[in-house]
C-alpha cells in the first residue's frame, strides 16, 4: 500500500466504518422489530405454543432437524411439517420412535405425555404460519 | 519467549489440541451415522454427537484464542502479564466446566440435564451451538471477564500497540455478544433474530478481529517486516470485515420471518464479505515475500500462508456461493451450508490457532523452532488436514447440489429421506476424507514429540 495512505487513515476508516454500520444495523433492527408482529402472528402464541417450544429445546430437536432451515441436516425440516403431515401424524410419529429399522437413522423415544405432544404440535403449527417469504421452495422442506 | 508469564499460554494450547482431537473423533462418529443411521444408537444419538462435535470446536478455539492472547499480549505490551495466577486458575475452571459439560451431554438425557441445571428458571438451552447448560454459560462469562480483566490490565500498564488493541476489541466483542445467548424469547422469530447476534457477530465479526491480530503478530515475528506496514494492513482488513460483515448478518434474515428488505441488505453486503478474506491472503503472501529475515520456523510460515488461502476459500468463496437470496432460497439449510461451515471454520479459526501454536509452542519450549524433522512431520500434517478438508467440502457440496436438485427443484420433489438415500455415495466419500484428516491430526500431535536437533533461543 502506498506511503500516502497512512496507518492513522486506515485506523480511522476502521473505527468510522464499524460505528456507522453498527448504527445502521441497529436502525434496521429497530424497524424489523416494529414490523415483526404482522409477520410472526404473535397473537397466536398461546401457553401451549410456549410450552411446545420449551419441549423442542429441551429434547434438542435442532440437533438433528432444521426449523426454518436452521439446525442440523440429519433429519427433515420441521418448520412446515405441520402443513406436510398434520398434527395427528406428528404425534403418532414421535410416539412410535425409534423405528429400529436396521441401518436407518434413528430418532430417540422421548416418552412425552399427551399434553406435551399437543404442545409440540401447537408450536409446530404456529411456526408453520410464520411469513417466511415463501420458503421452503416446496412442501418437502 | 521474552517474558516469563507468557508460559501460561502453554496449558491453553495443550488443552486446545486435546479437545481438537475429541472434536474430530465425534465428527467421524457423526459422519458414520450419516451412512449407517443406527450406528451407536441409542448410546450416542446423532444430536448428542453433534453437540459434542460443535461445542468442543467452540471451546478449543476459545482455549486457542486465550492462549494466543496470553502469549501475545505480554510481548506486545513489553511487560509481564498482570496476573499469571489468575490465568492458570481460569484455565482449570474452564477446562473442568468444559469437561463436565461434555460428560453431561454423553451420560445424561438432555431433558434431564436441562432440568438439573436450572433451565426451567432461565431457559437458554437447546439452540444450535448454544446447547450448554446455564452453569456452563455463566462459567464462560466468568472466565471471559477474568481473562479480559487480566489482559486489559496488562495492556494498560504496558506498551499499547495496534495489534493488542485490535485483539482486545475482538475479545471484548466476543464476551459482549455472548450475552445474547441468555436471551431466549418464546417467539421463535425473535429468538432466531438475536441468536445470530451471538453466532454471526462472532464468526463473521469480532472473531475476525482476533484472527487478524493473531495473524499480524505471527507475520511480524516470522518476516521481520516493519510493524507500521503490517498494522496498516490489519486495520484495512478489519475495517472491510466490519463494514461488510455487520449488515452481512442480513444473509441469515432471508427466511426466518424477518422483512423482505433483508434479502437486499444481506445479499449485497455479504457478497462483499470475501473482500477482507482475499486481502488477508494477499497480505500474508505479500509480507512473506517482503521478509527481512529467514525465520527457522518454516512450519509456522506455512500455516500462516495457509490460513489466508483457506479462510478465503472456505469463508469467502464457499460463503459467496450461497449467500445471494435467490440462490439461498434453494440452498438454505442443505448440505451446502455444512460444506461451507466445515471449510470456513477450518480455514479461518482452526488454522489461525494452529499458526499461533506452531509459532509459539517451540518458543514456550525454549527453542526458536522445532527440529527440521519435526517440522517436516508438521508440514505433512498441514497438507493432509488441509487437502482432506477440501475434499470433505467438495463431497458435501456435491451432496448438497444433488439434495437440492432432488428435494427442492423439479415437478416431483422427493421427500428428505428419499433424497438422502440417493446421495449416500458422497457421504461415504466424506467419511473416508475424514479418516485422512484424522491421520493428519495424528501426525500433527506426533510432531510435538519428534526429537531432533533444535536451535535454542539465544
Amino acid at each position: 500500500m502506498s506511503e500516502t495512505f497512512t496507518k492513522a487513515m486506515a485506523r480511522n476508516i476502521f473505527y468510522g466504518g464499524a460505528v456507522f454500520f453498527f448504527l445502521l444495523f441497529l436502525a434496521l433492527t429497530f424497524d424489523t422489530i416494529q414490523t415483526l408482529p404482522k409477520r410472526d402472528h404473535r397473537e397466536n402464541i398461546t401457553d401451549s405454543v410456549v410450552r411446545g417450544k420449551h419441549i423442542w429445546e429441551t429434547r434438542n430437536c435442532v440437533g438433528c432437524h432444521t426449523i426454518l432451515g436452521e439446525g442440523a441436516y440429519f433429519a427433515p425440516e420441521l418448520g412446515n411439517v405441520y402443513k406436510r403431515r398434520g398434527g395427528e401424524f406428528i404425534k403418532g410419529w414421535i410416539k412410535s420412535q425409534p423405528t429400529g429399522a436396521p441401518g436407518r437413522r434413528q430418532m430417540p423415544q422421548f416418552n412425552l405425555t399427551d399434553q406435551q405432544l399437543d404442545d409440540v404440535v401447537e408450536f409446530l403449527k404456529w411456526t408453520s404460519e410464520i411469513d417466511t417469504n415463501k420458503w421452503p421452495p416446496n412442501i418437502e422442506g | 519467549m521474552q517474558f516469563k508469564s507468557q508460559a501460561v499460554a502453554k496449558p491453553y494450547f495443550i488443552a486446545a489440541i486435546a479437545l481438537f482431537a475429541g472434536q474430530i473423533l465425534f465428527g467421524l462418529i457423526m459422519g458414520f451415522q450419516y451412512v449407517v443411521g443406527d450406528f451407536l444408537f441409542p448410546l450416542i444419538p446423532f444430536n448428542v454427537a453433534r453437540m459434542v462435535h460443535t461445542n468442543l470446536l467452540i471451546v478449543w478455539i476459545l482455549f486457542g484464542f486465550m492462549g494466543a492472547a496470553y502469549y501475545l499480549i505480554p510481548e506486545e505490551a513489553e511487560t509481564e502479564l498482570f496476573s499469571p495466577k489468575l490465568a492458570i486458575l481460569m484455565f482449570w475452571i474452564f477446562l473442568v466446566a468444559g469437561a463436565l459439560t461434555i460428560v453431561g451431554y454423553l451420560t445424561v438425557p438432555y431433558a434431564t440435564l436441562a432440568a438439573m441445571t436450572g433451565n426451567d428458571m432461565l431457559a437458554t438451552m437447546g439452540r444450535e451451538f448454544l446447547e450448554q447448560p446455564l452453569p456452563t454459560k455463566i462459567g464462560i462469562v466468568i472466565v471471559a471477564l477474568a481473562f479480559l480483566f487480566n489482559i486489559s490490565m496488562t495492556v494498560l500498564k504496558g506498551r499499547k500497540t495496534s495489534i493488542s488493541l485490535v485483539l482486545l476489541l475482538g475479545l471484548w466483542g466476543l464476551a459482549i455478544f455472548f450475552l445474547f445467548s441468555f436471551y431466549n424469547p418464546s417467539n421463535l422469530v425473535l429468538d432466531k433474530y438475536f441468536w445470530w447476534w451471538t453466532v454471526h457477530l462472532w464468526v463473521e465479526g469480532v472473531w475476525e478481529l482476533i484472527l487478524g491480530a493473531m495473524l499480524a503478530f505471527v507475520l511480524i515475528k516470522i518476516t521481520g517486516v516493519d510493524r507500521e506496514v503490517i498494522e496498516k494492513w490489519l486495520y484495512v482488513i478489519i475495517a472491510m470485515t466490519l463494514i461488510t460483515g455487520i449488515i452481512g448478518t442480513g444473509h441469515h434474515y432471508f427466511w426466518i420471518g424477518t422483512p423482505e428488505y433483508w434479502q437486499w441488505f444481506g445479499s449485497v453486503f455479504s457478497a462483499l464479505e470475501p473482500i477482507p478474506f482475499f486481502m488477508m491472503t494477499v497480505f500474508a503472501f505479500n509480507m512473506v515475500n517482503r521478509r527481512r529475515r529467514e525465520h527457522p520456523n518454516k512450519a509456522a510460515t506455512l500455516w500462516a500462508l495457509g490460513t489466508g488461502v483457506m479462510a478465503f476459500l472456505g469463508a469467502g468463496v464457499w460463503g459467496f456461493l450461497h449467500t445471494l437470496a435467490p440462490v439461498n432460497f434453494y440452498t438454505h439449510g442443505s448440505q451446502i451450508t455444512a460444506a461451507h461451515g466445515h471449510m470456513a471454520f477450518y480455514g479461518a479459526y482452526v488454522m489461525v490457532n494452529l499458526t499461533m501454536i506452531s509459532y509459539a509452542m517451540p518458543m514456550l519450549r525454549g527453542r526458536s523452532a522445532n527440529s527440521p524433522s519435526a517440522q517436516v512431520l508438521e508440514m505433512w500434517s498441514f497438507w493432509l488436514m488441509t487437502v482432506s478438508i477440501v475434499f470433505i467440502t467438495l463431497f458435501l457440496t456435491a451432496a448438497g447440489i444433488l439434495q437440492i436438485w432432488l428435494q427442492r427443484m423439479g415437478e416431483t420433489p422427493m421427500s428428505f429421506m428419499a433424497a438422502q438415500d440417493q446421495i449416500m455415495l458422497f457421504y461415504w466419500l466424506r467419511e473416508a476424507a475424514g479418516f485422512v484428516f484424522l491421520l493428519g491430526l495424528v501426525l500433527y500431535i506426533w510432531s510435538f514429540f519428534k526429537k531432533g536437533e533444535v536451535q535454542t533461543v539465544a
